[in-house]
């Protein structure tokens, strides 16, 4: 098993240093294709670690070397297939294949084609380290990893000026928060002497809870930051400016959901902080709703889409912070099916209308591309919880979750989203495919993309739409048996009836006024006009802010550092000790005259100098006093003389 | 009639070196500066001596013959440099070598 373990982990990293060393040619067709096979093996690998996982088989934990020992410190390079990790293995792997596949098509006249498969492979392989690392630190070098490929994809077309300021902000933002995850692994270190997932989880029970609190919250911190939080939220809608398999794979299905992964990794210590956990589930019904919010307005397909992941990730901090670690998992997992599915579908409309996003400039697309129109309805649905597609099994139970858990504030809020995804999500199917070919007067020329792109996007349309009732039962007893099994009933059955169907109603009706309203693409002047649309569409003005409040007056700051202190002080201080010797110089060369008799004056003076010190420091200071005199005046004879 | 006690020799060689320091720092001709080395040296010579006679050791006069020794073979060196440096430019005037001037 050992063996799949290791294939699954570098046969990723094997096609990216190979497509990377044709990174500067034009394109060739190898590369994509021995990228995808190699990704198609790690597939392979991981579904059969999978299997042997379901069928209770021991977790493999490996150590394929020493990386740090000194002192006490000792961290290797392990690696743990166990029942969480194994999930996280076969979504990335999965959704990693298919947009590998897919880009092979996306791609196809980008003059970076080879660039952009050894990025990908090189992201694929970071987040494999992510999520099989046996501790935090091999955690942490994913995390880098995977934020590194974030910013050479995001700003894969550097050419353009906000592709790079896009990629830019991600990094920078990913690093406020890295540094707030750095010192929660260093408290973790510092307070049970290891970064072993196993052996740190067993200290935390004889450490005092405001320690773990601390611990928990700067974790939380970095959990933040990669998957787009409320304050940390606007680099996921500006990275949309990558190519849209970049979108599907990493700001949707997988890299985003570290944040979720790292919370569930660390149950055991949030389960000794519901404080923490409660504040956690808060942020996240928060940021459910307020990402929701900007996808009701939005006039950019990929950012609604875009909004709508951060939405989904606010559901499963949810479940995580509720400590039904099991269902953000879940969701996750379901989540990564359907919105990669949206992502790949809207990139085939890109393509169709040439890289145009405005959703009404398009309308009755349905008529020239079919399956990919049946695919993203089916994402949608899958993603507004109907039954019985996957999201369906996922999203309710998160509900269930808040209302079990007697948190019913969280739970009216959480159904609210909920009537507001499917809002926005059938309000953009709406006004892609269906009404008038609006199109047509911006003189689009919409195709359906190839066939080997389709048939590659197929496995995730239907895992959207099995996923939930095929899966949930086996997933459900593989994965409790590392994390907590707490089960989420509803005792009365006539709530439990109630609800659900009062869900899938509220759900149902929205997506019907969407479509009404949308079927027509009219856009109303009138509520153009209203405060809240201003608010919503300038995204509750909070880029605004951070530009305002943030950027610029640092970069004031940046300004007085660099005129007042940086020139004025340090390069000053520097100049001023230069200048002294080049003065010195300047003022003493003439010394140099060339003539021997004022070289053995000099000599001379020097000499006596010396020895009238010596006399001075074993006789007393007066002498000392008359010694400089009488040297002084002797110099100064001398100097008068070489000035003549 | 006084005695010549130790201080009359080193008060003797006291008054050489600063003749042979003065001649050092104020001639021009380089064959008079060889002279005031030569000064200079027989000076510290004296001193040596007359010290060595004081404590009857004779480490000293060893010195002072080491220090002849020296002077002997400087001159012949010096002489040497001084004779061709005549032969090049026609005289031997300090002021006028200056080839080093900084």
């Amino acid at each position: 098993m050992e063996f799949y373990l290791y294939l699954a982990l570098f046969s990723p990293l094997v096609g990216s240093l190979v497509a990377g060393l044709f990174g500067a040619r034009p394109k060739t067709l190898l590369t994509g294709l021995f990228t995808s096979t190699l990704l198609f093996t790690a597939l392979v690998s991981s579904t059969i670690l999978l299997v042997h996982i379901l069928d209770g088989g021991d977790i493999i934990h490996v150590e394929l070397m020493t990386w740090m020992a000194t002192g006490d410190l000792y961290i290797p390079f392990g690696f743990v297939v166990d029942q969480v990790s194994v999930v996280m293995m076969m979504v990335v792997t999965l959704v990693s294949t298919v947009v590998h596949i897919y880009s092979i098509g996306y791609m196809d006249h980008d003059k970076g084609f080879n660039r952009f498969f050894s990025y990908l492979s090189a992201f694929v392989f970071s987040m494999m380290i992510l999520v099989m690392s046996d501790n935090f630190a091999g955690l942490f070098i994913g995390w880098e990893g995977v934020g590194l490929c974030s910013w050479l994809l995001i700003g894969f077309w550097y050419h353009k000026e906000s592709a790079t300021w896009a990629a830019n902000e991600a990094f920078i933002m990913n690093r406020i928060a890295d540094l707030a995850m750095l010192i929660g692994m260093f408290l973790i270190y510092w307070t049970t002497g290891s970064l072993q997932y196993d052996i740190a989880f067993a200290e935390f029970a004889h450490v005092d809870v405001e320690t773990l609190t601390t611990i928990g919250i700067f974790l939380f911190i970095g959990a933040m930051g990669k998957s787009a939080q409320f304050p940390l939220h606007t680099w996921l809608a500006d990275a949309m400016e990558g190519p849209t398999p970049v979108s599907a794979l990493i700001h949707a299905a997988t890299m985003v959901t570290a944040g979720v992964y790292l919370v569930v990794r660390a149950n055991p210590l949030y389960d000794l902080i519901p404080d923490v956990g409660y504040f956690i589930a808060s942020l996240g019904a928060f940021v459910a709703m307020f990402a929701a919010s900007m996808a009701l307005v939005n006039r950019d397909m990929k950012r609604i889409i875009a909004y709508s992941t951060l939405s989904q990730l606010g559901y499963m901090f949810v479940a995580a912070g509720l400590g039904a670690y099991w269902v953000a998992l879940f969701h996750l997992m379901a989540h990564a099916f359907f919105k990669a599915l949206l992502f790949l579908g809207a990139g085939n409309v890109m393509h169709a209308m040439d890289d145009e996003l405005d959703p009404f400039k398009m309308g009755g697309l349905k008529k020239h591309m079919k399956w990919t129109w049946i695919m993203m309805t089916l994402a949608s649905v899958a993603l507004a919880g109907i039954y019985p597609l996957a999201g369906f099994f996922s999203k309710d139970l998160i509900l269930e979750v808040a209302f079990v858990e007697h948190h019913y504030i969280l739970y009216a809020v959480l159904l609210i989203t909920a009537m507001m995804t499917a809002f926005y999500s059938f309000r953009l199917i709406s006004l892609i495919f269906h009404g008038t070919e609006r199109h047509k007067q911006h003189g689009f020329h919409p195709h359906e993309t190839y066939t080997f792109v389709l048939i590659a996007m197929s496995p995730l349309a239907i895992l959207a739409l099995v996923a939930g009732f095929l899966f949930k039962g086996s997933y459900i007893e593989m994965v409790t048996t590392l994390l907590p099994a707490t089960e989420y009933h509803i005792h009365s059955p006539i709530v439990f009836w109630i609800m659900t169907i009062g869900t899938q109603l509220l759900v149902g009706l929205s997506i019907a006024y969407a479509y009404r309203k949308y079927e027509h693409a009219k856009i109303d002047k009138k509520i153009e006009d209203n405060f809240f649309y201003k608010l919503l569409i300038n995204q509750w003005y909070i880029p605004h802010f951070y530009e305002e409040y943030i950027t610029k007056p640092y970069r004031e700051l940046s300004m007085i550092a660099w005129k007042q202190v940086d020139l004025k002080i340090v390069d000053a201080s520097v100049d001023g000790i230069a200048n002294i010797f080049y003065k010195t110089g300047e003022a003493t060369h003439n010394m140099q005259d060339g003539n021997l008799s004022t070289m053995l004056r000099w000599m001379v003076a020097g000499t006596a100098v010396l020895l009238i010190l010596a006399v001075a420091f074993t006789t007393g200071y007066l002498m000392l006093l008359l010694a400089f005199i009488v040297g002084y005046l002797y110099v100064n004879r001398l100097r008068r003389e070489y000035v003549r | 009639m006084m005695e010549i006690t130790l201080s009359h020799y080193l008060i003797l060689s006291t008054i050489l070196f600063a003749i042979g320091l003065v001649g050092v720092l104020k001639r021009t001709n380089l064959l008079m500066l060889f002279f005031a080395t030569e000064i200079l040296l027989n000076a510290v010579n004296i001193g040596f001596a007359a010290i060595s006679r004081y404590y009857g050791d004779l480490t000293g006069q060893m010195f002072a013959f080491f220090v002849i020794a020296i002077a002997a073979s400087e001159v012949a060196v010096g002489l040497g440099l001084l004779i061709i440096w005549f032969k090049r430019s026609g005289d031997i005037d300090l002021t006028s070598m200056t080839s080093m001037k900084g």
